[in-house]
This record gives structure tokens, sequence and C-alpha cells, in this order.
């Protein structure tokens, strides 16, 4: 006992800015009252919990708001393991709002499939709160932490269709590659820190570009990690669990899995390789370009011919991963093209987020009445059901980057932050990048054509009906692509504030 | 007051369609008259606008920026709001809202299956958004954004609106020209890092040229290929015969007579003027690819049995005139190209209401097929005659001095570019006309000249109809009016295309 007190002696509190966590702590409680609720109210009044949810995530909000007219930046706490900036800011606010409307698309889903509503949003909060923490982690053992808190509950929500046997077959799947890439990245973590003697990213930065990097294991380490990642943001040839996974996932998971978990994958990889690696370019800098043109080639390739559109998406989305990997291959080159980069990669994620959980949205709300996934169902939606037509054809030419929805301004951005870099094989990968848009097209527009130009399949015109929730899911997603495509100064100023390193 | 609508007159003529647009969409699609007054009444203030355009731009300055308006729009990347007209840009301008006009009038009873008149409508208001806004962006951002709203609703139009073969042509024209842009966009981000981060296009042509040769015509080629794809030139026009063939009549109207010529407007007001030096090195290739076109559409003409294809192969043709005038890089050859343009967009524009209507009456547009319409229609029969010596470039009517100088500037092409070679190509072009007086002229006899066939011998066949009479008068008066007297348009254009060759003549060669 009383070598314990003596060990205790040495022990500072640590200095908690409890401000900077706010955000963290609300959403911590929320999940507490959503799991206590659950537990006491009847199976009848279930939607309440999902309420409190909805609720809780909206009051997340508040501290964000409040943080961002504070200022003050960076608030670091924990020895520079935890930081609180302007990117940290701006990702937490993209994941809760990306929750919120994963939850107004869900509740409906969940409650008539007769699944489990409580579990399903105390699980859709953990991953989210894992989100919110690997935004602020600026160390590898906070990156690893909110990587398995954000992943451990998508293991579980991606077989929340416990009856079907797809939806089993998408979880186990997720869940034995996430365990491996874990492993890898832990591998990779451990050699990094062999060489560094640090977890933190700033520490290991200087070690390794200065003299200390010389040795092959940091290149081995760096690789590691990267693999890593690509595995959980499915960049080819890492990708091949995404398909089954987003296929057999209820539809609301997919979304998420698609848009959030996604852009955590990349919000870890932009901590890293601009904090901790950025001296090491020489490294990363290649093998994020195989990464980027394979995967916008392959994943549009195997798009063009899906049946099913949930499948389609799952490709496209691939397909989208891979523009957002172009701006990291090309980051290295110099200042100016590291600045542009970041801001690239967040204002992709932010406009990428709004497209595809909006075309998702309209999935969910055409597969109510078609209780079909295949894209021939599609047939004749713009003549009964011209709203939900309308919506879906803004949200897949947005996907393929026409002008004026906001797709075009994120492809733009990386293509900018190519030429801003500059040389033979940046200007190689824009151009990759742009005829890859060009094919891409083919399968976004072949969806178009079903919806407008064929007849209904069934000859059944009864109109779809949409509850609210998923009505205002469709209406905020639309709001910000249409924005974003008229105005993109708001967003590209938001992205130009919320860079990592200047 | 006129000081504040000067500011706001192209604004206006972009956004009352956008307005449009959103009004039609809150009408319920049922009342039908209502959909059709909204609309014309929408392009009618719009071509007002055009037309108090006409009357307050200043003649005597035709080569500077009028009714400019600089406003912020996207700081991040140095790109603004930034429109204005010269006399190259107003002929083009006023064409669009006239001919936006008229397809609503003819719109009136002619709607195509499925029918749905609201969003045919409001697809015509949306292109016309994006083709006005082309005509006055002077940032390349904001062009770039107009150039490609076009797509969307011509997409739509064909698909949903057109013949058997729709989805295919649709989907074709929408491919080829996004191919087209995606490199075009990368050569645009290439002039802002190379041009000193702007996007401005006066300020660009200012600097006369923004870097070294060999990068210049990299950047050029991504350029090139945006606007040879629209235009469209040579090996890239497949996609327009069959985008023609299967469009709705209003669509194939809007397509030949604007929507092409956003291309060639391309190359005058942005590649040829801000890449000087690498227009210098493209102009021989760009001729021959014209000359090319010029022969290869007649014979492609010759070859035709569908009404609308011979008019689409045509096309093809034409604009390999406007690209030839526009290849030779001289005052006289840009004029010719921007006359060529108002021209065969009237020209072809009418030819196209005609065989729609003809298609319509008959209910094929098969050549072989139709005979003796000036028997079973005379005053159709006439005006398809009017309209194939016009195309054909006949004095007196507006298609020959849209040709014939363009033919006579290849004799003496700019200081620098090899004058044989531009000489031949003169004398290909002249071969062109002749054929183009071929198909043409054979074309009319078939169709229009001896008795009707034998299955449209009893049949009743309406001759021109009040909506059809109020949409082509204006057509066909200001084909005779450009005409009889040129000048009207040349002496908007020709100080514009001075300031263009200038900066051609500032690099020398």
């Amino acid at each position: 006992m009383s070598l314990l007190l003596a060990a205790a002696a040495g022990f500072k509190t640590p200095y908690f800015d409890y401000h900077a966590l706010a955000p963290e702590l609300v959403l911590t409680g929320v999940i507490c009252l959503v799991l206590v609720v659950d537990l006491v109210v009847d199976e009848t009044r279930k939607y309440l919990v999902t309420q409190l949810a909805g609720v809780g995530l909206l009051a997340s909000l508040i501290p964000i708001l409040t943080l961002a007219a504070k200022g003050g930046f960076p608030r670091s706490m924990f020895g520079g393991a935890y930081v609180v900036d302007h990117f940290a800011l701006l990702l937490k606010g993209l994941f809760i709002v990306s929750g919120y409307i994963v939850l107004l698309m869900s509740s409906n889903y969940i409650e008539e499939g007769d699944y489990h509503e409580g579990e399903f949003s105390f699980l859709l909060l953990s991953s989210l709160l894992g989100m919110v923490v690997m935004s602020s982690s600026r160390d590898l053992i906070g990156i690893f932490v909110a990587l398995e808190l954000l992943s451990i509950p998508a293991y579980l929500l991606a077989g929340w269709r416990k009856r079907d046997l797809r939806s089993n077959e998408a979880s186990l799947k997720y869940y034995l590659l996430g365990v491996l890439t874990s492993g890898v990245m832990l591998y990779g973590m451990s050699l990094i820190y062999g060489v560094t003697g640090s977890t933190l990213l700033r520490a290991i930065r200087p070690v390794i570009s200065g003299g200390g990097g010389e040795q092959p294991i940091v290149a081995v380490g760096i690789f590691f990690v990267v693999v890593a990642f690509a595995f959980k943001v499915s960049a080819v040839p890492f990708h091949f669990w995404a398909p089954d996974t987003y296929e057999g996932a209820p539809t609301p998971v997919t979304a998420f899995l698609s848009v959030a978990s996604k852009t955590a994958g990349f919000v870890a990889l932009m901590e890293l390789i601009y904090i901790g690696f950025l001296g090491r370019d020489d490294v990363w800098a290649p093998m994020f370009w195989v990464l980027a043109a394979l995967t916008m080639t392959v994943g549009n390739l195997i798009a063009l011919r899906q049946t099913n559109i949930v499948r389609l998406l799952a490709y496209s989305s691939i397909a989208q991963a891979g523009y957002i990997l172009v701006p990291f291959a090309v980051a290295g080159s110099n200042g100016r093209a590291l600045q542009s980069a970041q801001t690239a990669t967040i204002v992709y994620l932010m406009i990428y987020a709004a497209m595809n959980l909006g075309a998702f949205g309209v999935v969910i709300a055409v597969a109510r009445k078609t209780r079909s996934g295949e894209i021939s169902s599609y047939g004749g939606l713009g003549e009964y059901a011209p709203g939900l037509a309308w919506t879906m054809t803004g949200f897949l030419f947005a996907l393929a980057g026409i002008p004026p929805l906001g797709g075009w301004f994120a492809k733009f951005y990386v293509f900018r932050a190519a030429l801003d870099a500059g040389g033979g094989w940046a200007v190689a990968l824009a151009v990759v990048a742009g005829l890859n848009s060009v094919i891409a097209l083919f399968y976004y527009a072949n969806i178009a054509r079903e919806m407008w130009m064929s007849p209904v399949p069934d000859g059944d015109t009864t109109p779809v009906i949409v509850p609210p929730a998923l009505t205002a899911a469709m209406a905020i997603s639309l709001a910000v692509v249409v924005a974003i495509g008229v105005y993109p100064q708001a967003f590209a100023r938001l992205g130009d504030l919320a860079s990592l390193v200047r | 007051m006129l000081n504040t609508l000067d500011t706001w007159a192209l604004t206006l003529a972009v956004f009352i369609p956008l307005a449009g647009v959103v009004v039609l969409g809150f009408v319920d699609r049922t009342w039908e008259k209502g959909l059709k007054g909204i609309t014309l009444l929408v392009s009618l203030l719009t071509l007002a606008d055009g037309i108090y355009l006409l009357a307050r731009f200043d003649y005597g300055a035709s080569d500077a920026l009028q009714f400019e308006v600089n406003r912020h729009w996207i700081d991040a990347i140095n790109s603004h709001y930034h429109v204005g007209i010269d006399g190259i840009s107003l002929p083009m301008l006023v064409l669009s809202m006239f001919i936006t006009v008229l397809c609503v009038v003819y719109s009136w009873d002619h709607f195509p299956e499925p029918y749905n008149p609201k969003s045919f409508l409001m697809l015509i208001l949306v292109l016309e958004v994006g083709m006005n806004g082309t005509f006055v962006a002077e940032d390349l951002i904001l062009f770039f954004v107009f150039f490609e709203l076009v797509l969307l609703p011509m997409y739509f139009m064909i698909g949903v609106w057109g013949g058997p073969n729709r989805q295919y042509a649709s989907i074709k024209f929408f491919l080829y020209t996004l191919f087209g842009s995606a490199l075009m966009i990368l050569g645009f981000l290439a002039i802002y890092f190379k041009g000193g981060q702007t996007f401005d296009i006066p300020e660009l042509v200012a600097k006369g040229g923004i870097a070294s040769h060999v990068t210049e015509l990299w950047i050029f080629g991504g350029l090139f290929m945006g606007f040879a794809i629209k235009v469209p030139m040579f090996p890239f026009h497949t996609w327009l015969p069959d985008a023609h063939t299967e469009a709705p009549t209003v669509g194939s109207v809007i397509l030949a007579a604007i929507l092409l010529k956003l291309g060639t407007y391309g190359f005058i007001r942005i590649a040829i003027p801000i890449l000087p030096d690498a227009a210098k090195s493209w102009a021989p290739w760009i001729g021959g690819l014209a000359v090319i076109g010029i022969i290869y559409g007649a014979l492609g003409c010759l070859a035709q049995r569908d009404l609308k294809r011979l008019i689409a192969f045509s096309s093809v043709a034409h604009m390999g005139f406007v690209m030839l005038g526009i290849s030779t890089l001289t005052s006289y050859g840009i004029n010719a190209a921007v006359f060529g343009m108002v021209a065969h967009g009237l020209i072809t524009g009418m030819l196209f209401f005609l065989a729609g209507s003809i298609g319509e009456r008959f209910g094929t547009r098969e050549i072989n097929r139709l005979g003796g319409l000036l028997v079973q229609a005379p005053k159709l029969g006439w005006i398809l005659g009017f309209c194939a010596m016009a195309s054909l470039g006949l004095p007196g009517l507006a298609g020959f001095w849209g040709e014939f100088p363009a033919i006579l500037s290849a004799y003496q092409p700019a200081a620098g570019l090899n004058e044989a070679l531009f000489r031949g190509y003169m004398v290909v072009a002249s071969i062109g006309t002749v054929l183009a007086a071929g198909y043409l002229l054979w074309m009319y006899q078939r169709t229009a000249f001896g008795l009707p066939r034998d299955e449209f011998a009893e049949a009743h066949i309406h001759d021109i109809h009040t909506p059809e009479w109020i949409a082509w008068t204006p057509l066909l008066v200001a084909i005779v009016a450009l005409g009889v007297y040129p000048h009207l348009l040349f002496h908007v254009t020709t100080d514009a295309v001075d300031g263009v060759t200038a900066a051609l003549k500032a690099v020398g060669g």
C-alpha cells in the first residue's frame, strides 16, 4: 500500500481543458443515457431512445460551435497527444452531422425491420465518439484507440439484419479484415516507435525526417501503417471486403460505413502523414500514387458492371476514395502543394459526405416500395415519384462531378492540388483522375437513364411513402450539395482554415 | 436608373431564365397554358434584356468589355463572378436568346412524346441559363460552370424526348463532351498556375502568353480537346449525327444553333488569345482537321437517308468552314468565323425546325420515302428550298458570308503560318462548297420535287401552322437581312476580332 502511495506521489493530474473536451463529454453522457433509457422504456416506445440519441447528437454540436466562436487554438492536452484545433473541430462537426443524418435515415428502417432500436443508437453513437476522438488524436496510441472504438461497434452494426445470411457474412468479413488491419497497423506503429522512442506524432516527425529516418525500418513501418489505412478506406487492392460488407449490411449502416467510417480513416491518414511522416514523402508518395490511380480506375471499371445499386454505390465509393487519395500522392512536393492537398482532402470529404449520404437516403426510400436493390427496379421512378427521382439525379450527377452540383468543386480541388505540385507524375495522376470522372459518368448516368427513360418494370405506380425523418435527411444533403456547387467559397474557406500543418 | 440597369443587364440575361425555372417548378403540371405562357414570358423578357443590350452597346468600342461586372465569388481560388460582353459575344448572346424564344413558340403544340411539357420547358430554360452564361463569362471557372451546365438538360432532352435510339445517343453525347471538359478544366488549371494565379480572362489575355512554348502547346492541347469535341471537329464528331437524329426538334435546333458555337467561341475567346504562341503551332493542324471535316461532312451527307442525319453531317461541314476561318488566325478569317457561327445558327436551326415538322407530318424523315412536298405542302416546300439555298452558301443569303470569306482568308493566313499549306486548304474547302451544293440540291430534289409517293398520296399533309409561322418568320427575315447587309454583323465584330488578333501579332512570328 505504501508502495502504491509512493508511486502515486509523483503523479500529477494532467491538465484538462473541459471546454475543449465538452463535445466528447456530452457525447459520452448521451451514450450512457441512451443505454439506461433503453432499459426502462417498454417495447412500444423504443422510438424515444432514437429521438434521445438524435437530440444528444445535436447537443454535442453546441460545444463545437462555442469552441469555434471562442477561438484560442490550438488547445493542446496530454503533452500534445490530444489537440483541439480548427481541423479537429471541423471534422468533429462533420462526423456528428453525418451521424445525425444516418440516424434520421435509420430510425424508420430499424423500427419497421423489427431490429433492436436502443442498441442500434447506442452503437452508432459509440462509433461516432471514436471518430470524434480520432479528429483530435495526435498520437499513435490515441489514433489506435480511436480506430478500435469506431470500428468495433461498426462490426456489430454491419450484422444488424441478423436473420439475413448476407448480413452475417458482411459483419464477419468486416470484422476479420478489421482485426487484420489493426494487427498490421500496430506492427507498423511499433516499428516507428522503436526507432523514434515516442508515440507523439510531432516528436516522431523530426526523428524520422532527420538522421534516424535513414533506417530502412522506418520505411517498413510507414509502409505497414499506410497499408492498414488503405484497408480502412477500401483502397484497391485492399478493397475486396467493401462490396460484400456494403451490400450485406443494413443500408443506413452502409451509408455510415461508406461515409463516416471512411472519413475517419482519411482523418487518421492526414494526421499520420502530414504531421508524423511529413519528411518521408519518398516512401509514401509513390505508394499513394499507385493506390490512388488503381483505386479510381479499378473502382470505376468494376462499378460499370454492377446491377445492384448498393453494390454500385459501394464501388463508386471506392472510386471516390481514389480521388481523395490523389492529394496525398502529391502533398510532398512543396509547401504550397501540401497546403492545397490538405484543403482538397478536407473539402472533398465534406462534399462527399453530403452526396453519398443523400444517394443512400434515396436508395432507402425507394427500397421501401420496391423491396429491391436492383437498378432495373428504378425504372419509371421519374413518372410516379418525380421528387425522389430529381433528388437522386442531383446526387448522382454531383457524384459524377457535373456543375453546378457540389461534386465538381471537390474534383476541381483535387485537380488543383495535383497541378499545384506540378511535375510530370502529378499531372499524369490528374489526367488519370480526369479520365476516370468520364468513366464514372457512365454508371451514374445509367441510373438516371433507368429512372427517367425506362418504363416501370412491374407497372406498379403507387407513390413511394417517405417518412419525414428520411425526407429531412435527403433535404439536408441536397441543400448542402447545391449550396456548395453554386457558392463553393464558404466551404473552400473552411477547408483553408482547417489545415493541419501550415 | 439606366446605369443600374447597365450593371445588371448581363446578370439578368443569365438569371431571368433561372428564375423562370424556379417559378415553373411551383406551377401545377396539368396547367399547360400557364406553363407555356410563363415560359414564353420569361424567354421574351430575356430577349427584351438582349434588345436593351443591343441598344445600349457602344458600337464604337466593340473591342472593349462592356456592361462589365466583377464581384467576388470563390476567393479561395481567386475566381470571380466576372461578366462582360464585347463585339464577339454580343451577337452570340442575342442569338441564343432569340433562338430560345423561337423554340418556346415552336413547342406550343409540338411537344414530343412522352409529353410532360413542364419538365421540357424547364429544360429549355436551364439550357438558356447555360448558353447565355457561357457567352458572358469572363472568368475561366465561371465559363466552365456554364459550359457544363448545358450538358444535363441536353442529356435529358435527348434521352427522354428523343427518337427510338435515344438512350444510346444521349449518353454518347454526354460522355464525349465530358471527356473534353475533363481535359479542358486541367488546361484551365494549368493556365491558372502558369499565368499568375488568376482565372480572369482579360487579365490572362493581356499577358500575351503565359508559359514556355512547350508547356503552352500542352495546355492548348487540353483546351483543344474540350472545344473541338463541342464544335465538333472531324475525328470527334461522331456523337453529333446520333444526337441530332435522336433529339426532339427543339433539342436539335438548340444543339445546332447554339451549343456547337460554345466550342468555336471557346477557341476565339479563350484558347487563341490566352495562348497565342501555341495557337500558331496548332493552327495548321486545326486547319487540316477543319478541311477534312468539310469534305468528310459533305461526303457523309451524300450517303444519308435520314433528313435530320443529313443536316447533322452538313453541320460538321459548316463548322469546318468556321474552324478554317479561325485557324488562319487573321482578323479576316475570325470575322468570317463569327459570321459563320451566327449564319449557321440561323440556317441550320431553321433546317432542323423544317426536318422536325416534316417528320411529324409524314411520320418519317427517310428521304427516299418522301417526295412531292411542293405538291402537298407548297409553303413548307418553298421554305425548305430557301433554307437549302441559304445553307449551300448562295450569295445574298446569310450562309454566303460565313463560307466565302472563310475560304478566302485561307489564301493569306497570319504571318508565320505556312502559306502554301493554307492555300491547299483553300482549294479543298472550295471543293467542299461544290459538294454542299450537290447534297443539298439532291436532298431537295428528292423530297420536294415530283409527285408524292403512293403511301402518302392520300394523306392529308397540313401546310404550315400558325406557331410555326411565328417561330420561323424571324429566322427567315434574319437570314435575308444578314445576307443582303452583312455589315450589320461585321461592324459589331470587326473591332473585337482585331483585339484577338492583336494578341497574336504581339508574339510576332
